[in-house]
């Protein structure tokens, strides 16, 4: 059962593993304040700032949708498809503050259909796949009315 | 404005999948092209090869492998990558070498073999390289960032399923008569929307496929040419190989997010793909009014509407209309993709920028058989690499 299993980020560093407000850490530059995601350590990309240093930030947890599209095919490796392959959603979430959009898949059982831009979402924890002992998580976004819905429901 | 290099000669092996190894596709190009051009292998002094990555070593000196397979010269070489825009850096160093007047005549190779399917990364576990990481961790394919850009050009601009479907039956009707377009069948517009869903908005018929192909190209100096007895050839007059100024609003391949934009003051300028052909327009004090025929890379219908706006065709949110009232087909005001374009060709990655050239020559040539842009003068080619490799060609006769 994946309760039993021991859950770990797909991806270190990347995002916060916390269960009610997971973030994805991004990297706020101390010299001019340009965010990144993900984050940069060494060199600022504005090419007016020539900053070494930086702040790890968490980004906002909620933005509306730029863009989104689907996946109707299995991705190639090093995607890690379910069997049989279940299409999942896309979407490119503008975040206000930063003012920057971030890509992220959608979270399951959203088509497009259900998706429009400006749609306002949030971000959420879910597993990208698994193995026998471990629950492999990633940020994925989740529509703000069906994410209140998911948490109502104690899911 | 910088001097120009004349293109005596352009040669392609055609598009397909056929399979075989990537370097007998360039050198049937180099043949092709240096027949076109009237010069011998030997009169050949710089090479200089675009790269493919998925080819292993031979493919990352691309330039040594297509002269050690001409047979060894001594010709000096380069090879050079930067993704889908590959071929118009190999270009823009074969051009510099001419203008600087280290050697008189250099020939441009690309040539790729393509895996089936969707591209992938390449392979291994390679966690700080964004490709790979995409593919990981969000499953997005390249499809994914065209459809992207699809609905929004839908939401902002009223762009319907119609006006994408009738991009590919325009550039299916230019392709039916290229000898070295893949896909030579006409397509209807009920074809295209019966075709399967792949990336919503887009459907398989509007997304380009993957392909084997070559294009080369033989450059020389202007006063070469004219001792070859040319007086008119073809020209280059500008070669952009642009980056993006910071902040990039607009999220691109293979990146998780854009720039972000809360330290910068002020308009931003152009976005990226605008000033692409920007950048070739002035250094040849040629605008956008000029042309008479464009090549633009077309990885989707919706994206070849997007060109439209970029390269200046049009104003922004006026692409829908050129196209509906016939202007970018053969015959209308501003052909766009005459040579069927990537819809019609698929794409072989360091040979498409090359052989958006290759058909530019043979428009402004008058030689373009069946699909010939009247009195072609002026064509500028539009294309965009990975990781942020603008790429565009002017050409002038």
């Amino acid at each position: 059962m994946t309760a039993a299993k021991v859950r770990v980020p797909a991806q270190p560093g990347w995002f916060t593993l916390d269960p009610e407000a997971p973030a994805l850490l991004g990297s706020r530059c101390d010299t001019c304040g340009t965010v990144a995601f993900p984050k940069e350590n060494a060199f600022c990309r504005n090419p007016d700032c020539p900053g070494t240093t930086f702040e790890e930030v968490e980004l906002s947890r909620q933005g509306r949708i730029w863009s989104f599209t689907d996946a109707r095919y299995k991705p190639p490796d090093p995607y890690v498809a379910t069997d049989p392959y279940e299409p999942f959603c896309i979407a490119a979430v503008e975040l206000a503050a930063e003012q920057m959009v971030v890509l992220g898949q959608v979270v399951p059982g959203i088509s497009a259909g259900e998706l429009a831009i400006g749609t306002e979402m949030e971000l959420v924890l879910d597993t990208l796949y698994e193995d026998d002992d471990h629950q492999y998580l990633v940020w994925k976004w989740a529509p703000v009315a069906a994410s209140a819905r998911t948490q109502a429901a104690g899911a | 404005m910088p001097e120009r290099v004349a293109v005596l000669g352009a040669g392609m092996h055609p598009w397909g999948k056929w399979g075989r190894n990537f370097v007998e596709y360039g050198v049937a190009a180099a043949r092709a092209a240096l027949e076109d051009a009237g010069l011998s292998w030997h009169d050949v002094q710089f090479v200089s090869g675009a790269e493919t990555i998925r080819n292993g070593y031979p493919g990352f000196v691309a330039g040594a492998t297509f002269a050690q397979a001409l047979g060894w010269t001594g010709a000096r070489v380069a090879s050079a990558y930067a993704a889908c825009a590959s071929g118009a850096t190999a270009l823009a160093a074969a051009r510099a070498q001419i203008l600087a007047g280290l050697c008189d005549v250099a020939l441009v190779v690309g040539a790729d073999t393509t895996p089936k399917g969707f591209f992938a990364p390449v392979g291994g576990e390679r966690r700080d390289d964004p490709d790979w990481l995409r593919f990981h961790l969000l499953g997005a394919t390249n499809p994914t960032y065209f459809a992207l850009y699809a609905r929004r050009r839908m939401e902002l601009f009223g762009a319907t399923e119609a006006d994408f479907a009738a991009v590919k039956v325009k550039n299916a009707r230019h392709g039916a008569v290229n000898p070295y377009a893949r896909y030579r069948d006409l397509v209807s517009a009920e074809q295209v929307l019966s075709s399967p869903m792949v990336a919503d908005p887009l459907r398989l018929l509007e997304i380009c496929a993957t392909s084997d192909g070559g294009a080369a190209l033989v450059l020389t100096s202007m006063e070469f040419a004219h001792r070859q007895g040319l007086q008119n050839p073809v020209t280059v007059a500008a070669v952009s190989t642009v980056t993006p100024r910071f902040p990039q609003t607009v999220i691109e391949m293979p990146n998780f997010a854009t720039d972000s934009a809360v330290a910068v003051s002020g308009e931003t300028g152009p976005t990226f793909r605008q000033s692409i052909t920007q950048a070739a327009y002035a250094e040849a004090g040629i605008g956008p009014e000029d042309v008479d025929v464009a090549e633009v890379y077309d990885l989707s219908t919706a994206l070849e509407l997007d060109w439209y706006e970029d390269i200046g065709l049009c104003k922004e949110g006026e692409a829908e209309k050129l196209l509906r009232d016939g202007n970018t087909a053969v015959g209308g005001r501003i052909p766009v993709n005459p040579s069927g374009g990537l819809s019609s060709f698929g794409e072989a990655i360091p040979a498409q920028a090359i052989a958006q050239v290759c058909e530019l020559t043979w428009q402004l040539r008058g030689q373009a058989t069946g699909r010939q842009v009247e009195g072609a003068r002026i064509g500028v080619s539009a294309n965009q690499g990975l990781f942020g490799h603008g790429s565009s060609v002017l050409l002038a006769r």
